[in-house]
């Protein structure tokens, strides 16, 4: 069997959303990841986050490349239109695709080999290009389905399952995204579902190029005690920023923290991201206190999570070409033929 | 001394340094030469560099239409020391050299007319600003030309005027440049050239312009909505087409937003991505590249053939392999196209041979594209890209609708039981797609690279990727079908033997086969516009016994076609090729095809 449908069976009273949809409605095909795969988890915080903020599935689009984290569109939005491309050149099937119709919700699932090795060329100018999408890299340092080997985002320090050493320092894809220009930038971990989900959820509402790097350990290959992407090692050395807390457009804000403790986020549709500080005096606005904070982190022993940089007000790749609002598939040949009259000015021209 | 004598109807060679701006004098002498009523076809045989090395600039001006380049220069515009001696050899006995006689020289050749012009020391008296005194110096020659050929000077002064519109400042220094040359040969060179220029009506109907643009204004016209697209030659100009035409034809009355979206990618890996999803999502996309970048596209062709996406690419083809001749004339990318991408995949081919035809096929590729749900690669050449060519005017008809093909609306799919992506219902191997967003609960699918079967699921089992497989091959069936039929040179076939070509050959090949018929060798010709071939091809084929392929390229890319597509005995099949970057020739067909018929070795043109 190489393709399990999930049978629907609703339980009668489970909860439902504005869409009078439940959260079952918002699932996929069975997952044929191992089982404790952390992008189960991701896939899980992504219906999640769909159903609380009421997304309508069949406007997502879900795009990705190649590898186990590309598997996971097929676990999640089942009336979404799914990609899975070739390696690495998911961001410019999402380019395409989202100039044609801007008014998609278009989420990227990638992995670390998909993304900083095969796919780096294209992640860099996708976030430089500021692509009004989420981009999550469902971040596990190795590589699955061909048996363990590391990936470039694996830590110099980490050793393979095999005892091998990693030879070559680990790509870190938040700061290479915030010098890049993306407008929202977060690290989280697939096991701190609290923290993702709100997240998730901050992204997807964020207009411009939101980049998601979550650990998400691998059972099988990378989650040994001499790996620095196990799900041991990431609950010891996970530095949390703050607790965030989406609130969506009208909600009011139930400030349960002392002033000065907190800092919200506006996003691009009204709603906002509400930081509890937890670590030291954070501005998640300041590009140049972000990769200091997460620079000095790495020093430290430390994997930092949380929202790391968020630019509200940055402008999307649509803005930047000044295309039409309305969707370039949905204009109609009057629209965009000039016809018979245009050419004889055309032909004049070329006497 | 003997001199050319001809009327409309000569061959003249310019001989440059690359970046002194000489170009736009040379297409500003082509283009004065075209207004007179007489078909050119200007070439640009340039290097792959941005300033100092020698460039060349040939014009063929023939009143009866021919515009495929001719051997042998009537007229020599030596304007670069650096090549004299070359320039010098080219001559015809009885040829007109021109060249800056500021430092005079003896080129040692008693049969040719020099005409030396002190350029040079004119343009230092003249002109106080260094740029301009070397910049003059093309327009002094074209007044030269203007002079000696009996031309209307004024055709020139208004040439000038409408390119300099808007920077009026430079339209009096322009014309002065002109004059310089103009009089000069007017007092000096008198009744020495015997190669004269009369007005005609030969161009009446025809335009001036290059495949390049055609294309680009194609795509304008087809409803193309998004260029991705990398840098490289002979391409570049084409999508910079697309955009100059979009900028003027595609904004939003009262937003001026664009109707459009242009991106220059990061790689030719980006630009196809992209392309492909543009065309998913149910926007007509299309990229340009050459050579190089169909190797690196290779990967996403394969996907979009077996994922079903439509898409439109130009291959404007250069000088292979590998880097090869960026800056020379090909058709060397024909069997990499055909079967691009790894696995068993085959592509439709449009080879538009004018730029008129350049226009044709872009508006056509996107219908096809749409309507096959596959990859359409327009081969275009860099001659044929690059190059102006005196073409047919570009026409269109209102009452034409584009093709979207099979693409299921909301209303569609609310009366629908069941959705299957890969589902052959009409039984013409083209199943029903949809865009994203279009319905709440049906229509969604998964696209993918991987096997899959009817409904776009993921699947290991061997039958069903063969099923996919092979409707995927009646599809190509339907393809042939639907794409642009040959043309023959007469309307039966009358003759045993038969002359294959295509693309940008299709000049020379008219030209070589009224030589044929002066000579009483009666022949049938077919000129190939598509792949895969059509029932018209096969058989042409079949009716004759001895075919010659024409081809610029080594190996008989398209002989291989036939033969693999065929099953056709090679036996029958003789090449024609030509591969040395430069257009293929009237003559050279010629020569190969009588000395075939006579069984004499033709001599290498």
């Amino acid at each position: 069997m190489t393709y399990i449908i999930k049978p629907i069976n609703h339980h009668p009273r489970l909860e439902t959303n504005k869409l009078g949809l439940t959260r079952r409605d918002y699932e996929g095909a069975v997952s044929t990841l191992c089982a404790g795969c952390g992008h189960d988890s991701i896939s899980a915080a992504i219906i999640e986050a769909c159903f609380e903020l009421s997304i309508e599935a069949y406007r997502v689009a879900k795009l990705s490349g190649i590898g186990c984290s590309s598997k996971a569109p097929a676990y999640f939005l089942n009336q979404s239109h799914g990609f899975n491309s070739v390696h690495g050149r998911m961001p410019s099937i999402a380019t395409g695709a989202a100039m044609a119709n801007h008014e998609l919700l278009y989420l990227g699932i990638s992995g670390d080999g998909d993304t900083a090795s095969i796919g780096i060329g294209q992640f860099i100018h996708c976030a430089r290009r500021q692509l009004n999408m989420t981009y999550f890299v469902e971040n596990n340092g190795t590589y699955g389905l061909t048996k363990g080997q590391f990936s470039a985002t694996n830590d110099l320090e980490s050793k393979s399952k095999y005892g091998d050493d990693n030879l070559f320092p680990a790509i870190d894809l938040p700061t290479m995204a915030i010098q890049l220009g993306a407008s929202f930038v977060a690290r989280s971990f697939s096991g701190d579902r609290d923290q993702l989900v709100p997240l998730i959820k901050g992204a997807m509402s964020h207009k411009g190029f939101s980049l998601l790097d979550i650990i998400s350990p691998c059972v099988t290959f990378n989650n040994h005690n001499t790996s620095t992407k196990s799900y041991d090692y990431i609950r010891e050395h996970n530095e949390a920023l703050s607790k965030p807390d989406f609130v969506p457009l009208g909600k009011e804000i139930i400030a349960s923290y002392e002033p000065g403790e907190s800092a919200e986020v506006a996003l691009h549709d009204g709603s906002t991201l509400s930081l509890t500080k937890l670590a030291q005096d954070y501005d998640p606005t300041d590009k140049i206190t972000a990769i200091k904070n997460i620079q000095e982190s790495q020093r430290d022993g430390k994997v930092l999570t949380g929202l790391l940089y968020a630019n509200p007000n940055a402008k999307d790749l649509k803005e930047i070409l000044n295309i039409t609002d309305q969707p370039l598939n949905a204009l109609t040949q009057e629209q965009l033929c000039p016809g018979k009259s245009a050419l004889k000015e055309i032909n004049d021209n070329l006497k | 001394m003997t001199k050319i004598s001809s009327v409309n109807d000569f061959v003249i060679k310019f001989a440059n340094v690359n970046g002194s701006g000489s170009a736009s004098a040379n297409q500003m002498f082509a283009k004065g030469v075209f207004r007179s009523g007489i078909p050119v076809s200007p070439k640009n045989i340039f290097p792959s560099n941005i300033q100092g090395l020698p460039t060349w600039f040939e014009v063929r001006v023939n009143e009866k239409g021919y515009l495929g380049r001719r051997e042998g220069i009537d007229i020599s515009v030596a304007m670069n020391p650096q090549s004299y001696g070359d320039d010098i050899k080219e001559l015809k006995s009885g040829g007109y050299l021109i060249y800056d006689s500021s430092w005079k020289r003896d080129f040692g050749r008693k049969d040719i007319n020099v005409l030396g012009i002190p350029l040079t020391e004119l343009c230092v008296n003249e002109f106080s600003n260094p740029k301009q005194r070397l910049l003059f110096k093309n327009l002094g020659y074209v007044g030269v030309l203007a002079s000696i050929f009996g031309m209307d000077k004024d055709i020139y002064i208004d040439l000038i005027n409408e390119q300099f519109k808007g920077k009026e400042k430079l339209i009096e220094p322009n014309v002065k440049a002109l004059g310089i040359g103009y009089s000069y040969a007017e007092k000096n060179f008198k009744n020495l050239c015997d190669i004269k220029i009369n007005k005609s009506n030969k161009t009446d109907g025809l335009i001036l312009t290059s495949g390049n643009d055609a294309a680009g204004l194609g795509c304008v016209y087809g409803g193309a909505t998004f260029c991705a697209w990398y840098p490289i030659t002979p391409s570049t100009s084409l999508a910079e087409s697309y955009s100059d035409y979009s900028e003027k034809l595609r904004k939003e009355i009262g937003t001026d937003k664009n109707k459009f979206a242009f991106i220059q990618a990061e790689d030719e890996l980006a630009a196809i991505g992209m392309t492909i999803g543009a065309n998913w999502n149910g926007a007509r996309g299309f990229t340009a590249t050459s050579g190089p970048g169909i190797s690196l596209m290779s990967e996403f062709i394969g996907l979009a053939y077996f994922a079903e996406v439509p898409s439109v690419i130009f291959d404007v083809q250069r000088g292979g392999p590998s880097t090869g001749m960026p800056t020379r004339t090909q058709q060397s990318d024909l069997l990499a196209c055909a079967y691009a991408s790894h696995g068993d995949t085959k592509h439709v081919l449009l080879i538009p041979s004018d730029p008129k035809e350049c226009f044709d096929f872009s508006v056509k590729a996107f219908d096809l594209a749409d309507r096959l749900q596959t990859p359409v690669i327009v081969l275009s050449d860099l001659d044929l890209g690059m190059n102006d060519w005196s073409t047919k005017e570009f026409d269109w008809d209102d009452s034409k609708k584009y093709d979207r093909g099979k693409v299921l609306s909301k209303e569609d799919l609310e009366g629908m039981e069941k959705f299957g992506r890969y589902l052959d219902v009409d039984g013409d191997g083209i199943p029903y797609r949809t865009y994203p967003g279009t319905h709440p609960d049906k229509g969604a699918y998964f696209t993918r690279g991987t096997s899959h079967d009817e409904y776009a699921r993921y699947t290991e089992n061997g039958e069903k990727n063969a099923e996919v497989l092979s409707r995927l091959l009646k599809k190509y069936q339907t393809a042939s079908e639907l794409v642009p039929s040959p043309i023959f040179n007469q309307d039966k076939s009358t003759s045993s033997i038969g002359i294959i070509y295509f693309g940008s050959t299709d000049c020379s090949m008219q030209e070589t086969l009224d030589q044929l018929d002066e000579e009483s060798l009666n022949v049938d010709a077919m000129r190939l516009r598509a792949f895969p071939f059509n029932l018209e091809v096969w058989e042409f084929i079949e009716d004759h016994d001895l075919l010659f392929i024409v081809e610029q390229n080594r190996d008989g890319q398209m002989r291989t076609l036939i033969m693999a597509e065929g099953g056709i005995i090679p036996d029958k099949l003789v090449s024609i090729l030509c591969f040395d970057g430069q257009p293929i020739t009237a003559a050279y067909i010629k020569n190969k095809i009588n000395a075939h018929l006579s069984g004499v070795p033709a001599k290498i043109a």
